[in-house]
């Protein structure tokens, strides 16, 4: 019965859930998430708890945020490396002018839009003087990295009753048996709001549908009329300022800020949105699927620390091996839907 | 009227056409900055001879012994980016070159002549398998090469740091040592080597069709496949000079202190690479290379990083100046400021046409 009346409820999401080879990704990253669940459940337990997937969103809210915001870029074919550096020069900036006594939400503002300068000198270097993506955002990277150094090579550490930290206040949703709560926190419903605008601004907007065009063919959607320096301007500002948000939240949840931190999260964030099924050329993709890219790294990194037996130190060859073998999933799709 | 007319335009033309060599720029910035190191302490640039051993000793040795990795990196990241390609995981290959030797050295601990040996062939062997991984994973499979060194940059990291469980590994033996800290004819020996490796390496590429060949790959792939180059062998190959050349880099940096800092050796070495090829004239778009370029390019990378000490920076500091420069460059390189050039270069020719015809 309700299997009838679904179809005619929501045709456009039913027909984007069937599986064809554009969705094979993104529901290859559902499988592996769910799979994940389950091996952990029976290995270690405690795995599908409220606890741990509380846990695993607190933690992972900045990876969702900078995941977000890197699906603008690669969904236009580019790439932004700048993420990581952006995250430590401006959580550096907003904790030691907090320490200096500036008002706490003119501090987060702040951080907000150093991520967002960074994204403007990247898309202007990139739109406006032909520079290729990555290298204008490496330039970018390391120039924030040697900032965020000459700032202070030391650990800056956030004062506990600072407004800033309130955003990491867990609060209770529901009580549930011994330690087993479901407990989110300002930066968790942060993430879900980003999600959500990301999704609307992507799916039902003419904005969301230039991205895709330019990621098809730039040149298609220059011919078409699309305003294509505006738009590819506009994503890599989005990335930045996602980033400086992803900074705001991470300073929140740690309360610490450093010059290397954020080292190799551009990895991570490039791999939750290959893993979630974005095509690496551009032009298809989903944010839901990076969502759930990032909590795939998320939950592998439970499932090590759980395990034990796998040093800390071989994670980020997991991610690569990981991100690699999406990679070529990819290129299989990709060639197969040019010979039908 | 003609006469002075075209003198003056032969005058402008030696004038663009000596701009007009890829690498006069860098020439320029290095003199500049030795410049400024001079006005600090006149006698920068004084080199002294120890009457005992012979050696070498003065500012300007320790540039060129700091030029050697540099020079490693960007001669195999020069290649590569004339194929239209990118080595993003120079860095992490020094790190796992260092790591690999002085594990080796550490846990068989006789300090041997031979134990050096196998510690460079060692090194030298994983980072032909890590550049083989980016060569085939371009070339066969096709995937984009920054994406496909960008895992490389991070797995490879992360394998610097499984080889040594995490620990900054140290090892003691006076062979191993010496290719950082010894003498050759009075230079250092690392500078020796790393020049006559370029120089085996140019006269390979520039002596043999193998240049022309990575020339033609990165300027149009369809037409050098048309013409009868395989792409595949020379993608490889270059993938793999590449990162032996890095791991060469790795031995060079880890040698000179004994001790492999896995989180920090040969960090942001691929900014370097970048930076030297970039200031050497070769464009980011493949094609045309200058091996020469990329040398002084890594010279004066290696005064840069002297001359930010020197002036009392702090050294952790330096990636955001060497940003700079490269967007500079990148600025220069861009279409939009050349055809500002160009059209003043036009003019030129067009006087130039003038004079001719009078």
């Amino acid at each position: 019965m309700t299997e009838l009346d679904r179809p005619a409820a929501a045709p456009s999401l039913l027909s984007r859930m069937k599986p064809n080879l554009e969705t094979l990704p993104t529901l290859a990253a559902v499988a592996i998430f769910v799979a994940m669940l389950i091996y952990g459940e029976i290995a270690y337990g405690r795995i599908v708890a409220f606890s741990t997937i509380s846990n695993l969103l607190i933690n992972n809210a900045y990876l969702i945020i900078l995941a977000v915001g890197l699906t603008f870029v690669i969904l236009t074919g580019g790439i932004d490396l700048s993420v990581g550096a952006v995250i430590a020069i401006s959580s550096l900036v907003g904790v030691m002018l907090a320490n200096a006594g500036w008002n706490p939400l003119v501090v987060m503002v702040l951080m907000i839009l150093v991520g967002s300068v960074f994204g403007v000198a990247s898309g202007v270097l990139i739109q406006y003087f032909n520079v290729q993506p990555f290298i204008a955002t490496l330039a970018m990277m390391f120039l924030a990295r040697g900032l965020a150094s000459i700032l202070s090579t030391t650990p800056q550490r956030l004062e506990d009753d600072s407004l800033i930290r309130t955003l990491s206040t867990q609060w209770k949703v529901y009580d549930g048996p011994k330690i087993d709560d479901l407990v989110t926190t300002p930066n968790v419903l942060i993430a879900a709001a980003v999600v959500i605008v990301a999704f609307f601004l992507l799916h039902r907007t003419r904005f969301g549908r230039t991205v895709y065009a330019i990621g098809g063919s730039e040149q298609s959607a220059l011919l078409m009329g699309l305003p294509v320096v505006r738009t590819k301007l506009a994503i890599y500002i989005i990335s930045g300022t996602l980033a400086g948000l992803a900074a705001v939240v991470y300073t929140s949840k740690l309360g610490i800020a450093q010059n290397i931190t954020g080292v190799g999260w551009e990895l991570d964030a490039i791999a939750a949105v290959i893993i979630g099924g974005t095509l690496l050329t551009g032009g298809a993709g989903f944010v839901l699927g990076s969502v759930i890219g990032a909590l795939v790294l998320g939950l592998m990194n439970v499932l090590i620390t759980r395990d034990g037996g796998i040093p800390p130190e071989a994670t980020t060859i997991i991610t690569g091996g990981i991100l690699l073998a999406f990679v070529l999933l990819q290129r299989f799709v990709v060639s197969r839907k040019r010979k039908t | 009227m003609s006469i002075p007319a075209s003198r003056s335009s032969t005058a402008v033309r030696m004038v663009t056409g000596l701009f007009h060599q890829p690498y006069v720029w860098a020439i320029v910035a290095l003199i500049l900055l030795l410049i400024v190191n001079l006005t600090k302490n006149p006698g920068y640039l004084g080199v002294s001879v120890n009457p005992a051993t012979g050696n070498l000793s003065g500012n300007v040795i320790d540039i060129l012994r700091a030029s050697a990795p540099i020079m490693m990196i960007a001669v195999g990241m020069t290649l590569v980016i004339a194929t239209r390609g990118i080595d993003l995981s120079v860095g992490s290959v020094m790190a796992v070159a260092g790591a690999v030797s002085m594990e080796f050295m550490n846990n068989t601990g006789t300090g041997s002549f031979g134990t050096a040996i196998v510690a460079v062939l060692l090194a030298l062997g994983i980072s032909a398998v890590l550049g083989t991984l980016n060569g085939i994973l371009v070339s066969i499979v096709g995937l984009q090469p920054f994406i496909t060194t960008l895992v490389m940059m991070l797995a490879g990291r992360g394998l610097a740091k499984v080889i040594t469980s995490g620990q900054n590994t140290s090892a003691t033996n006076e062979s191993f040592r010496w290719i950082a800290n010894g003498t050759f004819l009075g230079f250092p020996v690392v500078f020796v080597i790393a020049v006559l490796i370029v120089a085996v390496l140019a006269a390979l590429v520039r002596r043999t069709a193998l240049g022309l060949m990575i020339e033609s790959i990165g300027i149009n792939p369809k037409a050098a496949r048309m013409a009868g180059i395989r792409p595949v062998g020379i993608l490889v190959s270059v993938y793999i000079v590449s990162a032996v050349l890095a791991g060469v880099a790795g031995i060079f940096s880890t040698a000179s202190v004994m001790t492999v800092e896995v989180a920090k050796t040969g960090m942001t070495a691929e900014m370097d690479a970048i930076l030297a090829v970039v200031i050497g004239g070769t464009s980011l778009a493949g094609g045309k290379f200058s091996l020469t370029g990329s040398i002084i390019g890594a010279l004066l990378i290696a005064t840069l990083d002297k001359t930010i000490v020197y002036m009392s920076i702090p050294s952790s500091a330096t990636p955001a100046f060497k940003a700079i420069v490269i967007v500079i460059i990148c600025l220069l390189q861009s279409p939009r400021v050349r055809s500002m050039f160009n059209r003043r270069r036009t003019r030129v020719i067009i006087a130039e046409k003038e004079t001719v015809q009078a």
